[in-house]
């Protein structure tokens, strides 16, 4: 991890899509994850929530950890300013949302909310501070972190919807199942490791 | 004071029927994260434990004076607190292990399970109970957690807690040790218990509801 800072932001931004995908091979932000993947719409809608969320989120984490919280030497309240971060930030780009895109909002609003406790957008902080990331290398890996949550949720939603109407054996349907088509796209993304080399 | 009766139920409730992670589906993110050796699951549900038995503890004494619109942030807060005394005492006495969680332990904070409990049990009931009611969902997510870092443990290293117990040379599995076996494992559990509950409710006529 020492040598962080050499790694160029293009291939963390790639890694953090394929690689090393927050969900598939982070397992963050699971609960949402499971829970709101029954419907393509909506599951595509919260990915893109999600996404947003995590450029903002990490970039400003990172500024205020640089420029406050370490000059005043406040590194173990790191988890308690994050969170409260985190949960500013949604409720700011809510309010902001409802004033000048209206449209969007009756589209994600409901997800804003969801967001401060998924446990992806606190990690993705915390990762950044443990692989001490500069400051254009947390902006890409904010947004790769995000359009790989997007692409891994919108992706699990189709498979969902395509075998809704599916004969499964009892007790198998619902979150068994998709634990299980998880792990077999985690499985197709195994595929992906080697062709960037992360942390 | 509780009764022998009423805590028995308890521990059934919460460690069975109500198995935070294969019956309400919480708590998912940190079990696949770190079941893949078992030293640090141990470490993760002492963790979780500490974490939602003082969290659920301070919320019940406090709870009648959090006002209910703010309650969300003050719980967090509380929350966030305990995970930070749990994350300096685990740097300072096992810094390898703190490592080797990284950001897992702070993703405590996060953890539905904390905010479950507190929704769901502590903010209506006394500390004690809370207390407790935390302790024994903490240890219905431990068990699962063992579990699972035992199965991936024993076949993708061929290891239990460290030591080498592949007498017989077998070739280990490293795909158990990565993340799809995580997903695999975890979903074949819930089938497991779903059917077991299953059963049990067709025999026993719906006893437990």
């Amino acid at each position: 991890m020492g040598n962080a800072p050499a790694i160029s932001p293009l291939v963390i931004f790639l890694a953090s899509i394929f690689t090393s995908n927050m969900v598939l091979a982070n397992f963050l932000g699971m609960c949402s994850f499971i829970s709101v993947s029954t419907e393509y719409r909506t599951a595509s809608g919260l990915g893109k929530a999600v996404a947003l969320v995590m450029v903002f989120t990490t970039t400003l984490n990172w500024l205020i950890y640089h420029f406050i919280m370490i000059p005043l030497g406040l590194d173990y309240l790191r988890y308690l300013i994050f969170i409260i971060v985190i949960a500013a930030t949604v409720q700011i780009i809510e309010m902001v949302m409802d004033r000048y895109l209206p449209d969007l909002h009756m589209k994600l609003g409901i997800f804003l909310p969801l967001i401060t406790v998924n446990c992806a957008i606190l990690g993705i902080s915390l990762f950044m501070v443990i692989r001490s990331y500069g400051f254009l290398q947390t902006l890409l890996f904010g947004l790769g972190s995000g359009l790989g949550w997007w692409l891994a949720i919108a992706a699990l939603a189709a498979i969902r919807e395509k075998m809704a109407g599916n004969q499964l054996p009892r007790g198998l349907d619902g979150p068994a199942i998709t634990f299980i088509i998880t792990g077999i796209m985690a499985l197709a993304f195994v595929g992906f490791s080697g062709i960037f080399v992360v942390m | 004071m509780m009764k022998k009766g009423e805590l028995k139920a308890l521990f059934r409730r919460n460690v069975w029927d109500e198995n935070q992670v294969l019956r309400q589906i919480l708590g998912i993110c940190s079990l696949l994260a770190v079941t893949n050796v078992l030293s640090n699951s141990l470490v993760m549900g002492a963790g979780l434990i500490f974490s939602v038995a003082l969290s659920s503890l301070t919320i019940s004494l406090l709870r009648n004076y959090i006002p209910h619109r703010v309650r969300m942030i003050v719980q967090t807060l509380i929350i966030a607190s305990w995970v930070i005394l749990f994350d300096i005492i685990i740097k300072a006495t096992l810094p390898d292990v703190s490592r080797a969680l990284g950001p897992y332990i702070g993703l405590i904070i996060t953890n539905c399970i904390i905010m479950g409990r507190a929704e769901a049990f502590a903010q209506m009931n006394p500390p004690i109970e809370s207390f407790l009611d935390g302790v024994f969902a903490g240890l219905g997510y431990t068990i699962v957690l063992v579990i699972i870092a035992f199965i991936r443990e024993l076949m993708g290293f061929g290891t239990i807690f460290g030591y080498d117990v592949n007498f017989l040379g077998l070739e280990t599995w490293t795909i158990m040790v990565m993340p799809p076996a995580a997903f695999f494992l975890v979903g074949v559990m819930i089938w497991i218990v779903n059917n077991i509950v299953a059963r049990k409710q067709a025999v026993g006529g719906g006893k437990n509801g």
